[in-house]
C-alpha cells in the first residue's frame, strides 16, 4: 500500500464546514471530523433528554452535505464522533436523508460502548454519582473504527473515541499494521494529534508571524500523507490560504499534551521527543522517527457535573482615570449586592484593558492610562434566583456611579447559566470493551 | 546580558484540559533556532513562571524540556478558576496564557539579540491594503 491521504475536517463542534471543498480537491483517502471538545458531550445529552432522535453535533448534516457526494463516488471515506451521546440517532439521520435524496450504495457503521453513563456500574467508586453526572464517557481507541472499516463502512460514526484514534483508524486500516507495533501506531496517533484541531497546524492561532499566513479569510485545513513505515508529510491544500512549517507543526504538536515523551493515547503510549521534523518549503513538512510504548490497560474516563450557576455583566470606562473609574464601580457594584443580601458563593471582577486575559503576569506601572477600560463583573452561586438578581442591584449604577461609557446591561439582562466541573479518572479497559458495539448497515 | 520580554525572542501557545493549562515556548525557526533555544531553558524555569502567573495558578507547574523541536513545555495545575466550564473568567480556558508568558523578563546575551534584530511586529491594519489573494 502506497501512502494513505488522510484530511483533517474539522477540529470542533461548531468549526466551518467551507474547507472541506478545498480538502477535497486533494483527494483525500479519508476525511476525519472532530467534533468533540471536552465538555461537548454534557451540551449533546442535554439534547438527547429533550429528544431521543437528539445527541449528535447538530452541524453533521452540513459536513455530510459536502462530503456524501465525494463518499458515493468511492472517491473516500468519512470518519467522525460527531455521533456524540447518539451515534444510532446520527446513523438514523443519514438513513432518513438518504432516502429523500435518494441516495444508496454505500455502508454507514456506528460505534457505541462509550456511554459509560448507561452503564454505571463501571463507574469508578471514587466518581461523582450517576444521578448528579451530565454525562461520563471512556475515551475509546481506534480499535473499533478499524473493526467498522473492515466490514466495508464508508461512514464510520462514533461517540467518544479518541480525537487522534479517529486517525490513526484508517491507517491501521490501511497498512495492515499490529496492535503491538507500537512505533507505528505511536505514528499515526501522532499525525491524528496533528490534524485533530484543523486550522490550528497550518497557520490558525500561530503565536509567532500570524501576520504573514497567507489568505487567513480562505483558511486551509490539514491533510497528511501517511507511509506504511508511519513516516508522514503533513500539507495543505494548493488552492487554499494559511501556511504549514516548522513553526505552525510545533505548536500544535505540544497543543494539549502533558508529558511529552509519554503522550498517553487509548491505543498507544507515543513518545515525541524521538521524533524528527524536516520543514520541506512549498508548506509541507515531514515529520519521521516517532516512538512508541505498550498502551496502558485502562481508558480515560471524563464526566461533569453541575456546580452552581453564574452570570456577568460589563460596562466600559473611557479616559480620563478610566481603570479607577472601574474599580470604584466594581467596589460599589459588590457593596449594593452585600447589602441585598443575595446569597452569592463566588464574585470575580476584570478589567479589559488592563489585566483581564493576562492577569498577574501584567505589571501594573507598565499600563500607564488606558484610552478605556471594561470591567466585566462576574458570579457564581447555588441558588439560581440570587444569581439572578444581582444585575437588578448593578444596572442603576448608569446613573448613580462614576461616569460611565458603554454598559452590556442597557441590552437586556443577562441570562445565568449553570457552570460544570469536569471530574477524569481511568477506567478499566476490558470491563469497557465489552459494551462496545460496531453496528454496520448497507443503504 | 540585556533583560528583554520573553517576547522578544520567543512565541507561545496555551492549551487546557479541565483546571490545567498547559504552555508550549518556542525557539522560532532560523538560524539562531539552536541559541534561543538555550537561552530558554537556562532562563525560563517552571518556577519563574509559576511566580509570573501569581493567584492566576494555585497548583504546581512542571516543565519538560523536548530539545528536538526546541521547545519548552509547561503544565501548569489548578490554573483556570476550576476548570473552563466552572470559571468565572472571561478566558476560561486561558488561551491567552501563552501571550502573558511572553510577559516574563529574561537575560539574553547582547550578541544574541543583536543578531536577532528587533522582533518582528505586524503592521497596524496587516490586511489594509490587501489584495485578498497574497500567494
Amino acid at each position: 500500500m502506497s501512502a494513505v491521504r488522510i484530511a483533517g475536517g474539522q477540529g470542533f463542534y461548531g468549526d466551518a464546514p467551507g474547507p472541506i471543498a478545498d480538502l477535497l480537491t486533494e483527494k483525500p483517502d479519508y476525511v476525519v471530523l472532530e467534533a468533540l471538545a471536552e465538555l461537548t458531550l454534557a451540551i449533546l445529552n442535554k439534547d438527547r433528554r429533550r429528544d431521543e432522535t437528539l445527541g449528535y453535533t447538530r452541524d453533521l448534516p452540513l459536513y455530510l452535505m459536502q462530503t456524501l457526494p465525494a463518499v458515493l463516488e468511492g472517491k473516500t471515506k468519512v470518519i467522525t464522533n460527531a455521533g456524540g451521546i447518539n451515534p444510532r440517532a446520527a446513523a438514523q439521520m443519514v438513513t432518513k436523508a438518504a432516502e429523500r435524496f435518494g441516495m444508496r450504495g454505500f455502508t454507514v457503521a456506528t460505534v457505541v460502548g462509550d456511554d459509560v453513563l448507561g452503564q454505571p456500574d463501571l463507574l469508578p467508586s471514587d466518581f461523582p454519582s450517576p444521578e448528579s453526572l451530565a454525562f461520563a464517557n471512556a475515551y475509546l481507541g481506534a480499535r473499533p473504527v478499524v473493526e467498522a472499516l473492515e466490514q466495508g463502512a464508508d461512514l464510520v460514526i462514533t461517540g467518544r473515541v479518541a480525537d487522534a484514534a479517529l486517525f490513526l483508524a484508517p491507517l491501521v486500516h490501511e497498512h495492515g499494521w499490529a496492535w503491538d507495533d507500537w512505533d507505528k501506531l505511536a505514528s499515526g496517533m501522532l499525525v491524528g494529534h496533528l490534524l485533530e484541531c484543523s486550522g490550528q497546524v497550518t497557520g490558525g492561532n500561530h503565536a509567532g508571524r500570524w501576520w504573514e499566513v497567507p489568505e487567513p479569510w480562505r483558511f486551509g485545513f490539514p491533510l497528511a500523507d501517511v507511509a506504511a513505515d508511519g513516516s508522514a508529510t503533513i500539507f495543505k491544500p494548493e488552492v487554499s490560504g494559511g501556511r504549514v512549517d516548522y513553526d505552525t507543526v510545533r505548536q500544535q504538536l505540544l497543543y494539549e499534551v502533558h508529558d511529552p515523551s509519554a503522550y498517553l493515547t487509548p491505543d498507544v503510549v507515543v513518545d515525541m521527543t524521538t521524533l524528527h521534523f524536516d520543514d520541506l518549503g512549498d508548506d509541507r513538512v515531514r515529520v519521521s522517527g516517532v516512538t512508541g510504548k505498550p498502551a496502558t490497560d485502562t481508558y480515560k474516563l471524563v464526566g461533569a457535573v453541575e456546580e452552581g450557576y453564574a452570570s456577568d455583566l460589563s460596562i466600559a470606562f473611557g479616559w480620563p482615570d478610566a481603570p479607577a473609574k472601574a474599580r470604584a464601580a466594581a467596589d460599589i457594584a459588590r457593596k449594593r449586592i452585600a447589602e441585598a443580601g443575595l446569597a452569592l458563593d463566588e464574585w470575580h471582577t476584570e478589567l479589559f484593558g488592563v489585566n483581564a486575559l493576562h492577569g498577574p503576569a501584567v505589571n501594573l506601572d507598565e499600563v500607564g492610562q488606558p484610552s478605556e477600560v471594561v470591567l466585566r463583573m462576574a458570579w457564581r452561586g447555588a441558588d439560581r434566583d440570587a444569581v439572578d438578581q444581582v444585575p437588578r442591584h448593578v444596572i442603576p449604577l448608569g446613573l448613580s456611579a462614576p461616569p460611565s461609557g458603554f454598559s452590556s446591561a442597557g441590552r437586556g439582562r443577562p441570562k445565568s447559566s449553570a457552570l460544570m466541573r469536569i471530574h477524569t479518572a481511568l477506567i478499566d479497559k476490558a470491563a469497557v470493551d465489552q459494551g462496545v458495539r460496531v453496528h454496520v448497515e448497507k443503504i | 546580558m540585556a533583560r528583554v520580554k520573553l517576547a522578544e525572542i520567543a512565541f507561545a501557545r496555551s492549551g487546557d484540559k479541565g483546571d490545567r493549562s498547559d504552555l508550549g515556548v518556542f525557539a522560532p525557526a532560523g538560524p539562531y533556532v539552536e541559541q534561543v533555544y538555550e537561552v530558554l531553558k537556562a532562563e525560563v524555569t517552571a518556577d519563574r513562571v509559576k511566580e509570573l502567573f501569581g493567584e492566576f495558578v494555585l497548583g504546581e507547574v512542571t516543565r519538560y524540556e523536548v530539545d528536538n523541536i526546541h521547545a519548552l513545555k509547561f503544565v501548569m495545575e489548578q490554573a483556570l478558576g476550576g476548570g473552563g466550564p466552572r470559571s468565572l473568567r472571561a478566558d476560561n480556558l486561558g488561551k491567552a496564557f501563552g501571550g502573558a508568558v511572553q510577559r516574563l523578563e529574561i537575560e539574553v546575551p547582547d550578541e544574541l539579540l543583536a543578531a536577532l534584530g528587533p522582533r518582528p511586529q505586524p503592521a497596524p491594519d496587516p490586511y489594509a491594503t490587501s489584495t485578498w489573494v497574497t500567494r
